[in-house]
């Protein structure tokens, strides 16, 4: 699904990923971890197409496509979704208006016909049901006054809308207490672990991932993939510190 | 001046201007429609003066009117003080009157000449009026007073609104049936020597609307006309009166769009209203007149005076507006309160983009004790445009109890806009409270990028964060209303990202 090759990317001049590979098929579930500053924000932004993340080497390819050559909607109508780890306020505008037109925009770049309010309506109930949001929050302005965890919940309601082919979840754990966390994981877990759906976490923790058991575990490190294993990987990091494994 | 060309070389001229503004369209509803229009010869003497009156049979007091408001507008000037750079406007090089050649009375919609159908087709008037245009059964009530160039053509719903008592028409059939009503208030308001604009609009009003709400009726549906330019080189001098009584109600809609032209037009509309005790008149406004193009060349410059007189106690006057629209704007919907307890609102949305100079706000002059009001004003800058809030909140030395909150944010797209606020706060009455607040944004990378990534494209996610800056300005906007401003918003802002 997706096939990363010797990824550069730089920010203000600076290299940040120096020759990063990486290779997600559907179905697959991802985690990448890794020390502060090894650049995996940095990897999620510039796979999005977040403006001033400039790629100087290598290819990106999605589901066939250029992945690099889209703007950041077109890589939206095209199945990817990023999960913000700084989920950003809209006043004014609430929850259910944004993601309908920005459903409805991806829908109308894939000639899918747009949602009808009512049918839309029924798609938030759904999706906001699976992750125990009330419906008032979605008519509340997008993130705007909502608390840490409320924000992230809000994000993967918003994954559930959107219903993307491939997750990028940049630290969707930071600020969960535990029983928002459990319900962020199994929200993770009914909306992408399918077949043609794939995930690639990015986290600091290993207790995301004992709610979401990864498929493949990654370390980030000095803006290149270190090391690559099972779900045990993770296990390891834990015990024994990035310095060690990597 | 002299005009020699012949109502042939008119007819010829018009028709290629009009095949070009179709050509050179890139405006939305830039289109202009061939509808046969008769006109007053160029330039502006008091023969001009008489001619207008004269077509529109009007009685001798008006004329007289007309004609001393003529000779106070010769010895004033041009204002200047506005934050606008306007270049001097020849009055002698445009014509002052265009109706479309006369048509016999209608009796009902069905007769209207399709080809104004087919204008109001374009301009996207709401469906709900559209079905109302179309007599569909069952449809939400609007009236529409429709104003094509300068004179009205379509009265819809006459009759239910006589049963209520509440006269809808055009000022000139006013002047006509109601003179008495119409001599009584016209230019209490804004008084004939008010301003040069206004002076101007007393002696070369072409047409516009009269409303009268009588005591204890609330009017049964929501009054709209759709003001239109539409032939080339005739300035729009629209009048506009309401009147509602004791213990009445009315909400009014005004909309504006305006094919596109080479040539400045001028725009020079007087908008008077007032309400008696516990009377309350709702005044909204899309405005979209042609903003010239992306160089600056071109579009309306758009010179209104519009005041609402809270006479009566516990009246209410609220001004809506939404200004997307003209070159330059110069505008300042007003309340004077004089009843005791009255209430004066102003809620606007003000874009500007390209090299747009928009100078808005309101007067709110309070009077009466224990009057209040409430200002909101969202001004949105891109391109290279000038946006102005220019408010003035004046308390009278007897006017006890008076409080006014106000609040002006501004919004900037890039680097080359301007956004300003001038509030003017004159207060004589120490119980009063005023309250004031202001700020200033951009739009930020994170809220387009988030917005992106979840699908919109950069335009959508301006138009978006743009309608939610502006939204309690828009809550404010009748349903019908706030879509169609809603669009306005996001067509405005084209080309403003990239």
């Amino acid at each position: 699904m997706l096939t990363i090759t010797n990824l550069h990317a730089t920010i203000g001049g600076t290299e940040i990923l120096k020759g990063l590979s990486l290779t997600i098929n559907a179905g697959e579930i991802h985690a990448i971890m890794g020390p502060n500053g090894a650049g995996k924000s940095t990897l999620a932004y510039t796979l999005g197409g977040r403006p001033g993340y400039e790629v100087t080497d290598g290819t990106a390819t999605f589901d066939g496509q250029d992945l690099l050559a889209l703007e950041p909607h077109e890589r939206a109508a095209a199945g990817l979704f990023l999960g913000f780890q700084y989920p950003v306020e809209i006043p004014g505008v609430s929850n259910l208006q944004f993601l309908r037109e920005s459903l409805n925009a991806q829908r109308r770049a894939r000639g899918e016909e747009p949602l009808s309010g009512a049918e839309f309506i029924r798609l938030a109930k759904e999706k906001a049901g699976l992750l125990k949001m009330d419906m008032d929050m979605l008519k509340r302005p997008v993130n705007v006054g909502f608390s840490g965890g409320e924000k992230k919940r809000n994000e993967m309601v918003q994954m559930g809308i959107i219903d993307p082919k491939l997750a990028l979840l940049d630290e969707t754990d930071s600020g969960l207490d535990i029983d928002a966390l459990r319900i962020v994981g199994e929200g993770i877990n009914t909306i992408m672990r399918k077949p043609d759906r794939a995930v690639l976490l990015i986290t600091h923790y290993q207790r995301l991932l004992d709610l979401v058991k990864p498929d493949f575990v990654h370390v980030l490190a000095g803006g290149r993939i270190v090391r690559s294993g099972g779900a045990e990987l993770a296990l390891e990091l834990e015990e024994q510190g990035y310095e060690a494994v990597a | 001046m002299t005009d020699d060309s012949t109502p042939a070389d008119t007819k010829t001229r018009d028709a290629d201007a009009w095949a070009a503004a179709e050509k050179a369209s890139t405006y939305e509803w830039g289109f202009s429609s061939a509808i046969e229009q008769e006109m007053a010869p160029k330039g502006l003497t008091e023969d001009t003066v008489r001619y207008i009156s004269a077509k529109k049979n009007e009685p001798e007091w008006m004329l007289d009117w007309r004609l001393k408001a003529f000779r106070i507008w010769q010895t004033l000037e041009t204002p200047d003080w506005a934050k606008l750079n306007v270049p001097p406007i020849d009055y002698q090089d445009a014509y002052y009157y265009a109706e479309p050649k006369a048509k016999p009375k209608l009796g009902s919609l069905d007769e209207v000449d399709p080809e104004i159908l087919e204008v109001y087709k374009k301009l996207g008037i709401p469906i709900e009026e559209q079905k109302v245009l179309a007599n569909v059964e069952g449809a939400r009530r609007v009236a529409v007073d429709a104003v094509f160039d300068s004179v009205s053509v379509a009265t819809t719903f006459r009759e239910e609104l006589s049963r209520a008592g509440v006269i809808f028409m055009s000022i000139s059939e006013a002047i006509r049936e109601y003179p008495d009503l119409v001599k009584k208030w016209l230019g209490k308001v804004v008084p004939v020597r008010d301003n040069y604009f206004a002076t101007l609009n007393c002696a070369v009003f072409s047409d516009g609307t009269f409303v009268y709400i009588p005591e204890g009726v609330r009017c049964p549906m929501e009054l709209s006309t759709y003001f239109r330019i539409n032939a080339e080189n005739t300035g729009q001098f629209e009048r506009t009166l309401i009147i509602a009584d004791k213990g009445s109600y009315v909400s009014y809609l005004e909309g504006c769009t305006a094919p596109q032209r080479d040539e400045n037009q001028l725009h020079a509309a007087v908008v008077e209203l007032v309400a008696m005790d516990d009377a309350e008149i709702k005044y909204s406004t899309v405005q979209n007149w042609y903003p010239g193009d992306a160089e600056g060349k071109g579009g309306i410059y758009n010179f209104v005076t519009k005041r609402g007189l809270a006479q009566g106690a516990r009246s209410k006057i609220s001004w809506t507006q939404v200004e997307t629209g003209s070159a330059v704007t110069w505008k300042y919907p007003s309340c004077v309160l004089n009843g005791e307890d009255s209430v004066g609102e102003f809620y606007s949305v003000a874009v500007t983009n390209n090299y747009q100079q928009a100078d808005t706000g309101t007067k709110m002059i309070h009077n009466g004790k224990g009057s209040r009001s409430t200002i909101v004003s969202k001004g949105i800058s891109a391109g290279r445009s000038n946006n102005t809030y220019r408010g003035l909140v004046r308390v009278a030395p007897g006017a006890e109890g008076v409080r006014n909150f106000t609040q002006c944010d501004s919004l900037l797209l890039g680097d080359q806009c301007g956004a300003h606020t001038v509030p003017y706060i004159e207060v004589r009455n120490p119980s009063a409270q005023i309250e004031h607040e202001a700020t200033t944004s951009k739009i930020s990378d994170d809220q387009l990028f988030y917005a992106m990534q979840r699908g919109l494209s950069a335009e959508e996610a301006v138009a978006l964060i743009v309608n939610g800056f502006a939204r309690e300005v828009l809550k404010q906007l009748p349903m019908e209303f706030a879509v169609e401003a809603q669009k306005l918003l996001g067509i405005s802002l084209e080309g403003s990202v990239g």
